[in-house]
Order: C-alpha cells, then structure tokens, then sequence
C-alpha cells in the first residue's frame, strides 16, 4: 500500500519535464532552492501530492521527509487536490472587525465543504486566509485571482452560483 | 508592449556608465511638465480588484477617440493611500482627485474636465461635516497632515517605467554615495539622522549596518525583509507595488556601506502584483547598467534576486527569514550568534525592512540634519501607518513620528465611519497592544508605546469602537499566534495554545475568575521564556487588554457577560425584518408592534442587527 502511495510513474510526464527542465535552469546550490521548486511543482500540478514531493526530493538530492517537512510547514503548499476555484476569505484582523466570520461561515453553507477542502463537485476549496493586505475593502474574499471586496454573507449565494453557472457552461 | 522605450543611442538601450550619464538620460526623459494634463490612476492591489484596469482601459479609449493621446498622459500608479474610497484618479497640474469611479464614469470626466475643464462635483470626496467640496487633494484633511517621505514616489510615478523615477532623482543618491563617500562616511550619515528599522523593534540603522560591515568575511549579503506578515498592515505592500525602485538603490547602498555585493529580498507569495513589479524593476535596472557590475564606472558590483516566502507569519523574523531562504522550514535560531556575524548561508547579513530602506534615498539626496529634525527626540523621521478596522478613511497615512494618535485617526482617519465612539486602537498586530482613548493624545514614537504596553510593530492600526468586544479581538490574535508558532520552542508551541484554550473557555461562559490569574502568569511566561519575537510578544495583545479592560474579562469569567441581542422598544419600528431573518426563529411581535428576543434561544448570529434599518437591536 505504501509503495502505491509513493509510485511516481502515476505523474504527469509532460510537467514532470517542465519541472526538471527549470530545475535545471536554476543556479548554484539547487538545495537553497526548494521553495521556490515547490511553488514550480504547485504551479503545474495544483497541488503536491507525496509522490511528487519524494520526486522533487530526488531531483534535488534531499531526504523525502526534509521535503515533507517544508511542505507542511508552510500554509501555502496543498497536499491536498484543490477546486477549480480557490475561495480565500480573509481573516486578518480588518476583515475580522466586519464580519468576515459571518461571510466563510455562508461559503461553507452554500458550497457544502469544509475549511481547506474540496467541495463534492470538484469545484470549490475553501481556505481561511491571513491578511491579503486590502483592508481598506473589507470583509474581503477572493475566488482565484478575482478580489471581492466590502462583502456581505448574503451576497454569497449570489456570488457562488455565478462560478457554479460559468463552470456548467464550460 | 511591455517593454518600456528607453532613451536610445543607435539600437542599444541606454546604459549608464557614469553618473553624467545618469544627468543626459534624466534630461532626455519625459515629464510631467511635457504633458498639458497628466491623469494619474492607482494601480494598487485594492484599487486594481475595484477594477481600476477597465478605468485605464476605458480612458486610453476615450482619449484617442478625442484625439487627445498626445497631450494627456496617462500614468498607472501605485498606491494613493486612500484606499477605502478607490478606485482613485488624480489629474494634476490642478490636483482634482476623483473617488469610487466606475468604468462608466469615463467619458464624463474625460468630456467634462479634460475637454471642458469643468469638475465633476459628484465624484468628489465629500468631506464629513463640511458643505463645500475639497477637490485639490493637497488640501483634503486626509492629506493635508501627512508628510510623505518613505511613500514619496507611491501615487506619483508609474512603478513599472524606470525613466519616471529617475526624472524624480532615482539612482541619484546611489550615484552621490559611490562617488563622494566612504563606506565608513556612509554608516556615520546613517547614524547622524537616527533612523531607526521600521519593521517592529526599532534598531538604528546605521548601527545594524556598522556591526555587519565590522565583521570579516569574503561574502556578505543585504537582505531586505519584504515578509509582512502582520495582519492589518500593508505598507510594505504599497510600497513595493508603488515605487520598487527605491527598495533596489537603498539596498544598493546598503551593500556598500556594508561592504556586500549580492541582495536579495524575501517577499511574501501572496504579493502577486509587488513581485512582479519588483522583477521588472530589476531586469530594467540590469539592463540599464544600475544594478551589476561596476556599476557608475566604479569597482562597486551588486546583484539582487528574489526570494519567495511561502505562507509562514514567524517568517518575518529574521533569523527564521534567513532559515526559509536557505530552502528550511522556517524555525528561527537563537541569537547570538546575530545574523550580523553569521547570516545567510551563515556569512555576515543585514535584514532591513522595507519601510527603512524607503527611507535611505531620500536621507542621503536631503542630508541627515533634514531627516533628525523631523520627528521626537530618539524616533526621527516619519511612520507609514496602516488605519484600518470602524474608520471612515481607510488607507494608508505617512506622518512625522510625534504625531497623536488623536490626530491621525479623527483628522486624517475622520472619525468613526457612523460617528460612535472609538474605544480603543489595537496597534503593532499581533504583536502588539491597545491604546485606549485617555491616551489618544500621547505623541506616537517607539518609546512612547513600549511604556503603553504596545509596539510600534509594522505600523498597522485597527481602530475598535464600542460595539467591539476586546475579549473576541484578543482571541483573534491569540488564534493567530498559536496557529503560526513554528514549533521550536516550548512557552510559544504549548504556552500560547493553553492561552487560547484558556480565553475559549471563558468567551464560551465555561471559565472562572482564576482562569484571569491564570492568563496573566501564564503570558508573562511566555514573554519571558520564548526563544524568538513571535513567542516573546504573542500574549501582549491579551495582556493589554486585561489592563485596559478588565471589566470586559470579568464579565465572561463571573459568568455575567449578556450573549444575546435585545431589542430597544424605544426605536423598534415593527418592521418585522429582524424576526423574517431570524434563523432560529427567537424573535416575535406582530407588524407595527414593539418585537422581543427570547434571550434563551438566540444564539447572538447577528442576522437581526444586520436587518434592522432603524437600529433598534442592541448587541450583547
């Protein structure tokens, strides 16, 4: 069972090339280099599953628990398959003061899954986010790149049949 | 279309090899005073998710159907700072500053006052109690008590074209430093001006950078501290995002004052937009010869690279900022050894934050007498403060150290959005502690709010009201802090997280009065205990608001804290909205009757007071 886990001939080979051709490009000690590899590996594969991070461990010539060991500590690394869409809702502490718990706790409700993972549809993950630095907007909430400012629990539902009817016209 | 048109000499972009060719390129360089109108439009973060891209868009549009592309000049900034009323477009030379302009608010502003040069009055910010509209912005009370310094070029130039910040003297400090001074005279101007680090604890400067350029070693590295962490602060964002160039040279002349030749800044992977601009900035200034190899023709070579964070607040501590560079997870290491003797890859570093370096430029062109006479006695200069949280402007203000805290947030800030009274400022994040209103007169500087029990921190500042609950804001943090302890120690890893256990169980109504005693012992445990800046200054936002509001403690742990919302017969109107909204149905009365909670089963969601539009719900 745990061979199967770690079987790295499952990955995709194509970004399995991009991933080592910019292992390559990179200088000096490629050590150093494992954030920014993983940001790569995160980039082309979504998320970082074990096997990709005992392959990144390879190419770099690190033990697999070191990489396991960056990966979890950093809130920025899935080891978990993500949505299609990514809803962040932040949690610093402007966006605290406005109702920003009010505004996750509906996500939740509407898209039926919990903090940090996926919704059954494949669609959503839902993360509690640190501050993104737009305080000036909140409560905020942002779906991939798209910031939503000045949000309010009811507008939710509004804002989450908008991707789900975009993801059913794709 | 994204490369930027330098000024050529046959093919070749223009490279400076000296600095008269620095002077000839600055002249060749368009102007603002080349242009009859400039119109300049924030490009920031928050005013760019208020789709200020469509604004630029749409402008570009209009502007050539008027045959006006040649006069007018379009200029994408960074951040004005005012950033609760975005997105924002400034027209200068006469300095009307528009608020909250949709995409289809373009043509009239273009046919209106760029064609008929008459204001759009309805898209002017509209002072609180004043009747007559403010449109320059220099006279606006937002801007008006602000003194920007570190924020000198954000809202002014477009980040993205190095040519405009050189036409405001980029790289002319760097060229006066590696011309006319010493390393050694270098360290002595920085000492003479007393800039102190604006990340947090507030080290001089020159200090920091006199006891790396002191110790011996073939390598040495100047690393800029771009990890803001902090919730509620975003200085250093805007900074980044508004004039990148600036953080480049002061780092610049930092390594050589230091005697360094690489740089590299750690910033946050959630900092998109700022690092894309920070790597643009840095190819254009590689390929005009200012960052590189003999740089202004003499034997001073640097290079700068980026380094990404990767979601870790302790990160922001240097130690552990370095560990996370070198590809670790982030633990901080204890000190001494400083990163001033071993650093990155164990050679002699300086970490300074962004803010600081901000600063440098100005203070070498201005002189350091220039810079020491602004401020209070041993905090010179001026602070970038973040006000956030229930204030009407929120944004992002520059003012002299010394200001009051009274100033900032009434005359710059403008009060409380609804006019309630503001109870308390929570300054310096998690990290840091509330001021209360009996010392909202106190004169802001790193002394004065270490005696309060606060810290200066990065600069954010949430402004609280009385609706406010002091013991939810210091679980917030204290949910923050136990979550980001990376582990290494014991007082941070279990200390903080008994802490939150301990204020659950009172904000559930499960605690007792010696749960009080206990937070206390237990805080200043850890700030003694702990074995970096995270651990050593987590409880103090608990710790400051038990001083200050120990009433608000003893409330939930005598068990008397009310937890549900009632209704004030007195303003209920019968509107029967609280009751329809309701998701526990506690709320009866019939329509254009007074209504009632039952107290027992409401479970205080908020949903009525929400509802209510004529503020009869009264919070618990």
């Amino acid at each position: 069972m745990r061979r199967k886990i770690l079987d790295m001939t499952t990955l995709d080979e194509n970004l399995l090339k991009k991933l080592d051709f910019y292992i390559e490009s990179l200088e000096g000690d490629k050590k150093e280099h494992l954030i920014h590899v993983l940001h790569k590996a995160q980039g082309l594969f979504g998320y970082l599953p074990q096997n990709l991070q005992l392959y990144v461990a390879r190419a770099l010539d690190l033990s697999g628990a070191r990489v396991n060991g960056v990966v979890t500590f950093y809130s920025f690394f899935n080891e978990k398959p993500v949505g299609k869409y990514t809803i962040s809702v932040c949690m610093g502490t402007a966006c605290f003061v406005k109702g920003a718990d009010k505004v996750l706790n509906r996500v939740i409700e509407v898209t039926g899954a919990n903090k940090n993972e996926m919704s059954e549809d494949g669609l959503f993950t839902i993360k509690d986010v640190r501050c993104i630095g737009a305080c000036g907007l909140a409560p905020v909430m942002t779906i991939n790149d798209k910031v939503y400012g000045k949000v309010k629990a009811k507008d939710v539902d509004d804002i989450i049949r908008h991707y789900r009817s975009r993801a059913n016209e794709s | 279309m994204w490369m930027i048109s330098y000024v050529t000499i046959g093919v070749e972009p223009m490279k400076v090899k000296s600095v008269s060719d620095l002077n000839s390129w600055k002249s060749k360089c368009p102007k603002k005073k080349d242009y009859k109108i400039n119109v300049l439009v924030c490009n920031g973060t928050s005013c760019m998710s208020s789709e200020s891209e469509m604004i630029i868009k749409m402008l570009e549009k209009e502007l050539h159907t008027h045959g006006l592309d040649i006069d007018i000049r379009i200029i994408k900034t960074g951040c004005f700072g005012f950033c609760g009323q975005g997105p924002i477009i400034k027209i200068e030379p006469d300095n009307t500053t528009y608020v909250q302009v949709k995409v289809e608010d373009i043509p009239e502003i273009v046919e209106e006052h760029l064609i008929k040069q008459t204001i759009v009055s309805r898209l002017i910010y509209q002072e609180p109690d004043q009747t007559d509209m403010v449109h320059d912005s220099s006279e606006m009370n937002f801007y008006a008590k602000q003194m920007r310094v570190a924020l000198r070029n954000c809202g002014e130039i477009d980040p993205e074209d190095i040519e405009q910040y050189i036409v405001n003297d980029g790289y002319f400090a760097l060229a006066k430093v590696l011309k006319e001074y010493t390393p050694e005279e270098v360290i002595a101007l920085m000492k003479d001006s007393g800039l102190r680090g604006r990340g947090g604890g507030g080290f001089y400067t020159g200090l920091k950078w006199e006891l790396t350029r002191k110790v011996k070693s073939d390598e040495k590295y100047i690393i800029c501290n771009a990890d803001e962490g902090d919730p509620g602060a975003f200085m250093d964002r805007s900074i980044l995002e508004g004039d990148p160039h600036s953080i480049l040279e002061a780092m610049m002349i930092a390594g050589y004052a230091i005697g360094a030749n690489n740089g590299l800044v750690y910033i946050r992977a959630e900092y998109g937009v700022a690092t894309n601009r920070l790597r643009k900035a840095i190819q254009d200034a590689k390929e005009a010869g200012l960052i590189g190899k003999n740089i202004f023709g003499t034997d001073f070579s640097f290079d700068i690279e980026i380094k990404l964070g990767a979601g870790a607040f302790v990160c922001g501590e240097e130690t552990a900022l370095i560990r996370s560079m070198e590809g670790f997870r982030g633990e901080p290491d204890k000190k001494p050894p400083f990163p001033s003797e071993q650093g990155f890859r164990d050679k002699p570093s300086s970490v300074n934050n962004v803010e600081t370096f901000a600063n440098i430029p100005a203070i070498i062109l201005n002189g350091p007498e220039w810079f020491s006479k602004i401020g209070t006695k041993y905090s010179k200069g001026t602070k970038v403060f973040a006000l956030a949280g229930q204030i009407r402007n929120n944004g992002l203000v520059e003012v002299p150290m010394g200001t009051t805290f009274r100033e900032i947030i009434y005359d710059i800030g403008g009060g409380h959005p609804e006019g309630k009274a503001i109870k308390a400022i929570q300054i310096g994040g998690p990290s840091g502690g509330v001021i209360t209103k009996e010392y909202f007169d106190t004169k802001i500087d790193y002394d004065s709010l270490l005696s309060m029990g606060a810290m200066m921190g990065s600069g954010g500042m949430i402004i609280m009201d009385e609706d406010d609950d002091m013991v939810q804001i210091a679980k917030f943090y204290l949910d923050f802090t136990q979550d980001e302890s990376c582990g290494k120690c014991t007082p941070c890893r279990i200390g903080t997280k008994r802490m939150f256990e301990i204020l659950e169980r009172l904000v559930n109504l499960e605690g007792s009065p010696e749960d009080l005693e206990k937070l206390s012992v237990l805080g200043e445990n850890i700030k003694n205990t702990s074995l970096c800046g995270l651990g050593q200054t987590a409880p103090n936002p608990v710790l400051s608001t038990m001083k200050y509001f120990r009433e608000e403690y003893e409330a939930y742990a005598y068990r008397t804290k009310k937890t549900s919302y009632t209704i004030d017969p007195k303003k209920c109107v019968g509107c029967t909205k609280c009751a329809r909204n309701c998701p526990v149905e506690c709320i009866k009365g019939n329509v254009r009757e007074v209504h009632y909670i039952d107290e027992s089963k409401c479970i205080a969601c908020g949903a009525c007071y929400d509802a209510c539009p004529v503020n009869a719900v009264i919070k618990p």
